[in-house]
């Protein structure tokens, strides 16, 4: 008999099975995603995910016996009360003694049934939906940002990192170990040589054995080098994950009566792809909720997407209320600081310059990226019509590197932005 | 072994006879010296005391997790790539984290040595439980049980499977995953009837002869073939040369052919080598699994029987503390729990159950037989020879033979077995038997039939196969008690049988001994 452990076995044995799986009930899958985004909040983008699919897809049929044909012999056990012609009324739907039947998972309740979605697999599918260019999700999947930092020491390097300290420690102790004479060991026998040649009567054979000593040790001298190869520590360095730091990321959004919920949720992909993308990159990330309408106010999540309030818009009322926090809580100094605008572009008319002006004087100054999404319904985006938002912000995009503004009217336009996000920032790229 | 059976409540200890050893083990703690040592103790009782007869075991301690994955390959150790085992792996992982389901206790291989997975958080005396029950008792009935015998070579399954999965691999990598997927689909729904019941020589080739046929047909081809033979236009291997006559067609195509993944290997016009190679190893597994679902009920009666037997004597001779005891007792009688079909726990018969049940009662008939053991069974009836006549009928019986031969009426009284018919034109179920002198032969042979894996699959045939005309298929199922297919099942599981042979497949339904068709399904491959 033999006793194998095979506990530390790679683990998922299974996995290419299940890509297999996966990709065979894609389609259903990428649904239950979709779903399933509308329902969670920003902040909780990349957590598993629980989905239940229906697929004709992976149906296994094979030959079996209906029911509800022919004639059917059973026994079953535990009989209390009957005999033998005795009649058992079956119940309504004809059922009969179909409690007979075992449970089989391939049976046809299978054909419904819900399972877990790793992390990377659930952003895959978000990615999959928002057309990532591939090499894109790679970096916002990819977590580190190595930099080099001090692990330990190797005996190989260049002659610029070599740790002296460390080296020196080693010939020393190596020089002690193989008895390397010191030269002052050798001046002393000298000084005993140049006693005895001075003594008289001569005896020449001390001075012999002197001589022969100190020849023996100048030549473990020279044979027993002072610094050997074997000696050299370098400074060994290793490609960590970078120290990431903290990021606050403001979501900024009209929620007059014009917002529509469509156009809501398709802020809120953005916001959410804004949000995966900044916690790749920092260590922290806050995220802060601002809506408006013809006053601004700091809202939970739940508030910020589902809430409407009715009045007026007053765009420059967010922007203000964005600095007042930022003076509050968030130092630049210290932050990282992202905004995210979304509206449908209407603006009281007035307005704008106030906007413009708080942009240009304040915001942007302090900001890493400030992007502006406009949603619009498919009838409403053309080109000719530029709402009063858009006319004006055009006039300060060209200045800043690091403003953006797009329009979007279905989730595949949304990643344009996030590409210029790459490109001018450099962050990722 | 399933672990997740009602529990009986009620357990009372046996008491202790004879000399008290010194127990092998206390508390819950195990590690690889004790399992030696207690695998040690139970091999002598097994080989010694009892007379089984095993290959050599290869004891597997495993996580929770890779019993999952374990599961999802039906239970073997290496399997090729299928997204179907993936949803069965996402289905039974669902399952254990919400709690509805446990997980075995352990996984047995009928390979050879056998392989025995085992769970890192069982106990102490849940390892020697499982021990007993897979090393000795599963291990005794998949060498000796003539199924397995005659129908796997458990020498090779491993060397096949590792083969299998590295040509379907290869496949993916020329072929493309897809097209993979659709030949492997069709067999997997074809599997049922990928086995061929009647022994013939082409069977007996070994597996690993499989693995070699298949090597040197590839360098076959690659010596002879050129490139310029790409460029000819395929030739239909099925096509016969000159027309023959119909009745000489069926003949030289061994019609009628219960085994329709071998005919399609042979015979479907339309497929390239490898997809006849994926058809063949579908159908080669079909039939190594084909001796466990005739066996089932066997095969868990005798490891049940076998672990109750040696743990019972290691507590006898003061070799297993109470506690490990009781906790040994607890699991057993939640396995051998057989809910009555009015219970909501019902789900049919408890294979453990029953067969346990029988195998005891075997034993009680040939050491202490009441006048009607001797009636029913003069031939072993008090003979002595309990573990005798256990192993032989391990060895020589299936399940449906096995209750037709040794089930008493001792056990059909514990059970409260009663046996119905349920005609579909009928308002009410008819009790035809019950566990009474008149009834005992009638539930026997009734019961019987329900363990018959012939008769519970649908008996299906290719008859008919023209290849030189309109290349139609026809495949005739035999209708038993006007039992028909189910409609929509059959449809999609002819879809895939219609892909593999590329042409039109008529299913006709025909009552036993009758001509009149009850039936007709008919469909053309999609493109």
């Amino acid at each position: 008999m033999q006793i194998v452990d095979r506990r530390l076995n790679p683990k998922s044995k299974s996995l290419g099975n299940r890509q297999r799986f996966l990709r065979r009930a894609k389609a259903e899958i990428r649904e239950a995603v979709k779903e399933a985004i509308k329902n969670r909040r920003v902040s909780e983008v990349d957590g598993s995910e629980r989905v239940k699919i229906k697929s004709k897809n992976l149906r296994e049929p094979s030959f079996s016996h209906g029911r509800g044909s022919g004639i059917r012999d059973m026994v079953l056990p535990g009989n209390e009360e009957y005999h033998a012609g005795d009649r058992i009324d079956k119940p309504q739907g004809g059922g009969g003694g179909g409690r007979g039947r075992e449970g089989s998972p391939d049976g046809d309740g299978q054909d419904e049934f819900s399972f877990s979605l790793s992390r990377e697999e659930f952003l895959d599918l978000f990615f999959d939906d928002l057309a990532l260019p591939n090499m894109v999700k790679v970096k916002l999947k990819d977590i580190k940002s190595p930099k080099p930092a001090r692990a330990g020491f190797t005996s190989d390097g260049s002659p610029a990192r070599l740790n002296h300290v460390r080296t020196m420690r080693n010939s020393l102790g190596r020089r002690i170990a193989l008895r390397r004479p010191s030269e002052a060991e050798i001046e002393k026998l000298e000084q005993q040589l140049a006693a005895a040649e001075a003594d008289t009567p001569r005896d020449e054979q001390l001075i012999a054995k002197l001589r022969s000593e100190i020849e023996h040790k100048r030549r473990l001298r020279k044979t027993i080098a002072y610094i050997d190869p074997i000696d050299l520590r370098f400074n060994r360095f290793e490609r960590v994950p970078k120290p990431t730091t903290q990021a606050v990321m403001f979501c900024l959004m009209d929620v007059s009566a014009s917002m529509t919920e469509n156009l809501k949720d398709l802020a809120k992909r953005f916001f959410m792809l804004l949000h995966v993308f900044l916690t790749r990159h920092y260590r922290e990330v806050h995220i802060v909720f601002i809506r408006h309408t013809s006053q601004a106010a700091v809202v939970d999540e739940e508030t910020f997407f589902r809430g409407t309030d009715t009045g007026g818009t007053v765009i420059s009322s967010a922007l203000e209320e964005m600095m007042k926090v930022v003076r509050a809580r968030y130092s630049p100094a210290d932050w990282n600081i992202y905004a995210a605008q979304a509206s449908d572009g209407d603006n009281f008319h007035d307005d704008m310059p106030r906007c413009l002006e708080l942009l240009e004087r304040e915001i942007l100054p302090v900001c890493q990226y400030f992007a502006y999404i406009e949603t619009a319904h498919g009838e409403r985006y053309s080109d000719t019509m530029e709402t009063s938002v858009w006319s004006g912000y055009t006039e300060i995009a060209d200045g800043h590197p690091n403003f953006a503004m797009k329009r979007v009217s279905s989730p595949d336009e949304i990643f344009p932005v996030f590409r210029d996000l790459f490109s001018r920032t450099g962050v990722a790229a | 072994m399933p672990s997740d059976h009602p529990t009986n409540p009620g357990i009372e200890l046996p008491p202790r006879r004879g000399a008290a050893l010194k127990p092998l083990f206390d508390g819950a703690e195990w590690d690889f010296k004790l399992v030696n040592d207690v695998y040690d103790v139970m091999h002598g009782i097994a080989i010694g005391e009892m007379g089984l007869d095993i290959y050599p075991n290869q004891i597997e301690v495993i996580t929770a997790e890779q019993m999952l994955d374990a599961y999802s390959s039906i239970g073997m150790p290496l399997m090729y790539r299928h997204w179907s085992f993936g949803k069965r792996f996402a289905y039974d992982e669902a399952m254990y984290r919400k709690g509805l389901r446990s997980l075995a206790f352990e996984i047995v291989i009928n390979s050879n040595p056998c392989i025995n997975y085992i769970m890192e958080e069982n106990t102490m005396t849940m390892q020697a439980l499982v021990i007993a029950h897979a090393a000795f008792g599963h291990n005794h009935f998949f060498k000796n049980n003539y199924q397995f015998r005659q129908w796997t070579q458990a020498d090779h399954i491993i060397d096949y499977l590792a083969f299998a999965k590295a040509f379907v691999a290869e496949c993916e990598e020329k072929y493309g995953q897809d097209a993979v997927e659709s030949v492997l689909d069709a067999a997997h729904a074809l599997m049922n009837q990928g086995v061929s019941r009647q022994l013939t020589v082409r069977q007996r080739n070994p597996l690993r002869r499989e693995i070699e046929r298949e090597r040197t047909r590839r360098e076959h081809v690659e010596r002879t073939q050129t490139v310029l033979d790409r460029t000819l236009p395929e030739i239909n291997r099925g096509e016969p040369t000159e027309k023959t006559a119909a009745t000489g067609e069926q003949r030289r195509l061994g019609l009628p052919e219960e085994n329709i993944l071998y005919f399609l290997e042979k015979h479907a016009p339309k497929l390239a080598d490898w997809q006849r190679e994926l058809l063949r190893i579908v159908r080669n597994l079909a039939q190594y699994f084909y001796p466990q679902r005739q066996t089932k009920m066997m095969n868990e009666g005798c490891a049940t029987f076998t672990h109750y037997e040696i743990l019972n004597r290691l507590y006898e001779r003061g070799q297993l503390t109470e506690g490990s005891m009781l906790e040994f007792l607890h699991s057993h009688s939640s396995v051998v729990f057989q809910p009555a079909f009015n219970d909501r726990r019902y789900s049919g018969m408890n294979p453990y159950a029953l067969g346990f049940a029988m195998m005891r009662d075997i034993q009680r008939i040939c050491t202490e037989p009441t006048s009607e053991d001797r009636d029913w069974f003069p031939d072993f009836a008090g003979n002595g020879d309990p573990m005798g006549t256990l192993r032989d009928a391990w060895a020589n019986f299936r399940d449906e033979s096995f209750v037709l031969q040794y089930l008493s009426p001792k056990v059909m009284r514990d059970f409260r077995l009663f046996a119905l018919r349920d005609d579909h034109k009928d308002s009410a179920v008819v009790v035809r038997a019950i566990h009474n002198e008149r009834g005992y032969r009638e539930v026997r042979r009734q019961l019987a039939s329900t363990y018959d894996v012939a008769a519970h699959d649908p008996d299906l045939q290719v008859t008919d196969a023209d290849l030189s005309g309109s290349r139609r298929l026809v495949i005739t199922h035999t209708v038993r008690n006007g039992v028909t297919l189910d409609k929509t099942e059959c449809e999609r599981t002819l879809q895939h049988l219609a892909r593999l042979w590329g042409y039109r497949v008529r299913l006709i339904e025909i009552e036993e001994g009758a001509t009149k068709v009850l039936r007709e399904h008919e469909v053309l491959p999609m493109p």
